[in-house]
């Protein structure tokens, strides 16, 4: 079994280049839908944008949740999470509902519109390249380490360590780490997140718990209801009857 | 009723006609361009009109389960006259629901997937399950009407020997789905408005339902009995002022209980600050709550208008705008702040909306034209009547 990877994004590391806006697009085989990469926004044909805030670049890709909501959602399980870590998507299975559009936190997945048979689209994590052995195009491509593939164990440890030994320059978070119960995508900046448009307001706990409080319950309702309808049926029945057996005594009297 | 007679043109007759053409004109479009061509979706909303009204039209059949509640296993027999409308509505409702989902779906060939490919934790998947179980339990339930006026017995005889287990069966299914659909957003915490979003949202829906769906069984028991007999009131339905009033207390209670949680829920999750700034969205919260709530539990609290079948039917109108407000928040309006665009549904998604809207119209008078849906007893007694005349003429 494959070990589960992930990506770490660092801003300070970021030349703003967009070689992984262009690699990623040639790797999924996606069109040139703008001449400018800086001014782009993620959609069904771009998996991953450079977005620029000052002096600094900061990417926005699917954060290949630990226990995704888009997965959680998907009645026909079109979304999975595979064993590289990387949440992935099967057109054949999926029936365009588009729950998982709306449930997911960092609003990420796109659609394809303009088509007659649309698919859901998003950053897959390379995951039949990672299989292979490759590493994602867009960290292949990197020529600082800004995007950095690895283990998870070793990208955590990588990120933790560039914030220790180098405190002035970075914002002391690893941001990923702790949203909707973490992910596979983590990023470290010098400046808090919200800064640079990453969604700030995410639950610390797994999308899935939301639903699965209500879920849970039910079984319960299922079997105590069943019950007590059953019961009701019997008793208010059997009154009826008693009602109508004195009734019919008391006019016997008469 | 002769063929002229249908195809004689009334003004209603000729708006129909052209909904419908209309409809199935951008239902056309609507497979050949694809959802984006047709309907003001984008990526930021993916979710419009169409689940909206399926949110509706699912509320508004609720009447469904709880009358056969409280007639089949309360035994509260005096409820029956609501039974067999309740039920239509029902049923045609979830027509409604069904049709618009395949509608609505992207890839809707593979529209048979639930069936075969499960994901139990999805909300989604027990919402279609439940559907797809409670559709067929309404058509159980409504089959001895048809089988009835086709003299067809053993089927009948079938059908009642399974009646309880089939009517406990629908409760369930329709207590699950109905608040399901507040589940649906439970994961949406962060984008749906705080006014709307809590952790009871599955409880509010199920409350909710319950007012509405027996608003929905007093607003057309109503409108039937004027436009089918020219009648005044409900005389010809078969509904006296004793079940009217009964209903009545049970919506009046469901929309105190109701109330009473919603207020809970906003006081001890810190939200009423939200209800102090003037935003769309408080306001839009006002004119649900006195609509659907406060104005009925005042009209409902007094009895004078409670024993007035007109300002019962009054009431329900208020009942019904309120729900319709409410569900349209929850899965449109609450929804505008987060996704950063203002969605409006096209031409296509109101023109299909309607289509089926009308379809179902239509649908329900006919069943309740040939076949004994409002049957009372005022109709039998005539029968009768007429029947001691007949023999009495021989
Ligand atoms: S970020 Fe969104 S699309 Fe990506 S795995 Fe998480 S829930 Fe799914
Ligand atoms: S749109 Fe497709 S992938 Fe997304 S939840 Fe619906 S069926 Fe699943
Ligand atoms: S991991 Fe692959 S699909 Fe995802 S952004 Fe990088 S290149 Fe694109």
């Amino acid at each position: 079994m494959l070990k589960e990877y992930g990506i770490l994004f660092d801003v300070n590391l970021c030349l703003g280049c967009g070689s992984c806006y262009e690699a990623c697009k040639e790797a999924n085989n996606l069109p040139e839908t703008n001449d400018d990469f800086l001014k782009d926004h993620l959609s069904e044909s771009t998996f991953t944008v450079v977005e620029q805030y000052g002096e600094h670049f900061a990417r926005k890709l699917c954060m290949h949740c630990n226990e995704p909501a888009c997965e959680s959602v998907c009645l026909v399980g079109a979304i999975k999470k595979s064993e590289t870590g990387a949440v992935v998507y099967d057109a054949d299975k999926c029936i365009g509902c588009r729950y998982c559009m709306q449930a997911c936190p960092q609003k990420i997945p796109r659609y394809e519109w303009g088509s007659t048979n649309p698919r859901i689209r998003k950053c897959i994590l390379c995951h039949t390249r990672v299989k292979a052995g490759k590493l994602p195009a867009c960290s292949e491509i990197c020529p600082t380490e800004a995007t950095l593939f690895g283990s998870m164990e070793k990208i955590i440890e990588v990120a933790q360590n560039r914030i220790k030994n180098n405190p002035e320059n970075y914002y002391p978070k690893i941001y990923g780490l702790e949203e909707a119960g973490g992910g596979h995508v983590l990023v470290i900046s010098p400046v808090p997140f919200e800064k640079l448009g990453y969604t700030s307001d995410i639950p610390k706990k797994s999308m899935p718990e939301f639903t699965m409080q209500a879920m849970e319950k039910i079984p319960g309702v299922v079997m105590g209801g069943g019950v007590f309808l059953s019961a009701m049926y019997w008793l208010t029945k059997r009154k009826n009857q008693i009602a109508k057996e004195n009734n019919l005594n008391s006019q016997g009297k008469n | 009723m002769k063929i002229v007679d249908i195809l004689k043109p009334t003004f209603w007759k000729v708006v129909a006609v052209l909904i419908i053409t209309s409809g199935l004109t951008s239902a056309y479009f609507r497979f050949s361009l694809g959802l984006g061509a047709t309907t003001n979706l984008r990526d930021a909303v993916p979710w419009g009109l169409w689940i909206g009204f399926d949110y509706l039209c699912v509320g508004l059949s609720a009447a469904g389960f709880t009358i056969a509640a409280t007639v089949h296993i309360f035994h509260l027999k005096k409820y029956e006259p609501l039974l067999k409308p309740a039920i239509l509505t029902a049923f045609l409702g979830y027509s409604v629901v069904v049709g618009l989902l395949v509608i609505d779906l992207g890839r809707p060939l593979n529209f048979w997937h639930p069936l075969v490919m499960w994901n139990i934790h999805s909300v989604m998947f027990e919402i279609t399950w439940c559907l797809i179980c409670y559709t067929t339990v309404l058509l159980l339930e409504f089959a001895p009407v048809i089988l009835k006026k086709l003299n067809l017995t053993a089927p009948i005889k079938l059908l009642k020997f399974i009646s309880t287990p089939v009517v406990i069966a629908g409760i369930l299914f329709s207590t699950l789905h109905q608040s399901s659909f507040g589940s649906l957003y439970l994961i949406v915490p962060k984008r749906l408005h705080p006014i709307w979003y809590s952790s009871l949202l599955p409880v509010h829906f199920y409350i909710s339902c319950i007012a509405a769906g027996l608003s929905m069984i007093i607003f057309e028991s109503y409108y039937i009995a004027r436009s089918m007999t020219k009648d005044e009131g409900f005389s010809n339905t078969g509904l006296k002022m004793e079940v009217l009033s009964g209903i009545s207390t049970a919506i009046l209670a469901a929309l105190v209980l109701g109330f009473l949680l919603k207020l809970n829920d906003l006081m001890e999750n810190g939200k009423l600050v939200y209800l102090t700034k003037l935003t769309q969205e408080s306001v839009l919260f006002y004119l649900e709550i006195i609509i659907g709530t406060i104005i009925p539990i005042y009209l409902l609290g007094f009895g004078n208008y409670r024993n007035d079948k007109k300002w019962l039917f009054i009431t329900s109108i208020f009942v019904l705008s309120g729900f319709i407000l409410n569900r349209l928040n929850v899965c449109v309006t609450g929804l505008i702040k987060s996704s950063g665009y203002n969605y409006f549904p096209s031409f296509d998604e109101i023109s299909i909306t309607l289509m089926l809207v009308v379809i179902a119209v239509i649908a329900f008078r006919a069943v309740a034209k040939y076949f004994p849906v409002f049957e009372s007893e005022h109709d039998t007694e005539k029968l009768g009547n007429r029947g001691t005349n007949i023999i009495q003429n021989n």
